[in-house]
């Protein structure tokens, strides 16, 4: 997957945790708590997607590296090359 | 019944609290196979309900949902069991220092102790977003006291109104690690406290419906008598005397009972069945049930949802488990909690210390239970002069009761104290493949913290057979 493909499969897991968050005019370089009422749980639940739908496995110490959007693609951009787009 | 049981499953939970219940409905909404067994005839396992002759139907615990329990419901569990959460609005304490009502909210307790216990507002602020900012990595030796002694010192009355309402929901004490306060302050008298429209066993019946679904296979009235470990991996367990394999567990039943009865300390190392030994269960619970006659009422402006009522002079966690009971938490049900039943009633709790109840002689244990019921009636007259007159059925639970209904060590009603998470969560490093989910550590302890804990074990689990 491509990096704007990521982003694009991280809004989806997002807009399914928050349904009532706006996702349209999240910042990529600010953090998803600033912007997002977000508690453990929820980042919890977007590593068991990504897990689920792309098989990705994210170490517990490893979290923290999904606190914002440009982090997550960042980190799961090599990770990623090889996972094909989900149809 | 037990004809149909496939001779493995990739993951056998132990035990339908909601912890468990939540944990089996993850793991396989994941994909994996689930094999639930409960040793009770019913599903749900603090999160229950009775029926007693005369059409009465008890719950045991369904006042004092948190907030966050609509968001899990819905991500968890579905729509419906979320949409069916509805808010508590008279929440009353009535004591020697005070008498109030507040609706729960952060905006009501800060109102009313800013005008009220005249606070200054910069103490109020300050303690609101203390305990919100705390995690279970703080400092431990941090106690709730010296908390509250920071914002309030010398205020025994906010302290009151503040730890109340906790120790209700999950017996902590002064002296219990502040983050757990905070932890849980934050969930439960933030934002208004809630309940479950239709009663326990509905709730309960959807929870049962939504894991069928998800290909849950349920079993109760079994007891899985052992786990099996081989080469430090679990291999499957003993279910009424016959061998099921699994490539995990998940134990939902007390922390203690698990490592030391159901796998058993030959599988553990010296140094962590030290650390297993020195977990602390918090205490137990009594309730007093009691139904009223077909058509009686009760007065909601006067007794309210939740009611925390003392007649203590002061506030201390010891007075709180002594038999002679001082403070009392009534939780009062109107026919609209369960649309179609006609009856009101009354549920009262108090925390208990295990051991003043175990070895009673039976004369003994019976007059224990008489006593409790009267005392009871007795206090709730002060609210409802003519309680008894309206009063169609009574009962009374103990410590013994709940070790008899959940088979938990010392009749624990909240799990154990702060240390067991740990214990809790080393446990997989232990032995591949072994996971606990259930009230520890206070944090993952009641509604809200049972079901989000089976959460977080479900997706360790998941992690883990992805792995092998």
């Amino acid at each position: 997957m491509t990096a704007a493909e990521i982003k694009e499969a991280v809004l989806e897991i997002l807009s399914d945790i928050a349904p009532d968050e706006d996702l349209s005019n999240l910042k990529e370089d600010v953090s998803f708590r600033e912007q997002l009422e977000m508690d453990s749980m929820d980042f919890l639940d977007i590593v068991m997607e990504l897990r689920k739908r792309y098989r990705i496995q994210i170490p517990e110490e490893e979290y923290p590296a999904l606190a914002s959007m440009k982090s997550t693609v960042e980190y799961l951009e090599p990770r990623m090359t090889e996972v094909a787009k989900k149809q | 019944m037990n004809d149909t049981l496939r001779e493995s499953y990739d993951v056998v939970v132990i035990g339908a609290g909601l912890a468990g219940m939540t944990a089996a409905n993850t793991i396989a909404r994941a994909g994996h196979s689930v094999l639930l067994v409960e040793q009770h005839y019913k599903l749900g396992g603090l999160a229950t309900w009775f029926h007693r002759k005369g059409g009465h139907i008890f719950d045991i615990s369904l006042h004092g949902f948190p907030v966050g329990m609509i968001k899990s419901c819905r991500r968890y569990w579905t729509a419906e069991i979320a949409d069916s959460i509805v808010q508590l609005k008279h929440i009353r304490f009535d004591n020697p220092m005070f008498s109030l009502e507040t609706t729960f909210t952060r905006e009501d307790f800060s109102k009313l102790l800013f005008e009220r216990f005249r606070i200054p507002a910069e103490n109020v602020t300050g303690f609101f977003d203390a305990a919100r900012a705390m995690s279970h990595l703080d400092d431990q030796a941090y106690t709730t006291r010296r908390l509250f002694e920071k914002f309030f010192p010398g205020r025994q009355d906010v302290v009151r109104l503040l730890m109340e309402p906790i120790t209700y929901a999950n017996g902590s004490t002064l002296e219990d690690p502040a983050l757990t306060y905070g932890i849980v302050f934050s969930n439960f008298m933030s934002k208004g406290v809630y309940t479950f429209q239709g009663g326990s066993d509905r709730l309960i019946r959807l929870m049962r419906d939504d894991m069928r679904k998800n290909g849950v296979d349920i079993r109760f009235a079994c007891e899985v008598q052992k786990v099996h470990v081989e080469r430090r991996k679990v291999a499957g367990v003993t279910l009424d005397g016959r061998r099921i394999g699994c490539r995990a567990v998940v134990s939902n039943a007390n922390l203690l009972g698990t490592i030391f009865q159901l796998v058993g300390e030959e599988q553990f190392d010296k140094d962590f069945l030290e650390e297993a030994r020195a977990v602390r269960l918090n205490n137990s619970s009594t309730q007093v049930y009691m139904a009223l006659k077909p058509g009686e009422t009760l007065d909601e402006n006067v007794c309210g949802d939740l009611l925390f009522s003392s007649t203590a002079p002061e506030f201390r966690t010891d007075m709180l488990l002594s038999r002679a009971i001082t403070s009392r938490t009534y939780s009062f049900y109107y026919p609209r909690t369960r649309p179609g039943h006609d009856r009101c009633y009354a549920v009262a709790s108090t925390n208990a210390n295990y051991a003043d109840w175990a070895d009673l002689p039976p004369d003994e244990y019976e007059a224990g239970k008489r006593n409790l019921i009267e005392t009871t009636l007795e206090g709730i007259s002060k609210y409802v002069p003519d309680f008894r007159e309206k009063l169609a059925y009574s009962e009374a639970a103990t410590p013994k009761t709940f070790e008899r209904y959940t088979k938990h060590w010392g009749g624990a009603s909240f799990g154990t104290k702060f240390e067991g998470l740990a214990v809790s969560r080393s446990l997989p490093e232990r032995i591949a493949g072994l996971y606990h989910a259930g009230s520890v550590g206070i944090i993952m302890s009641g509604w809200l913290g049972a079901m989000n804990y089976g959460v977080i074990v479900a997706n360790d689990v998941d992690a883990f057979l992805m792995k092998i």
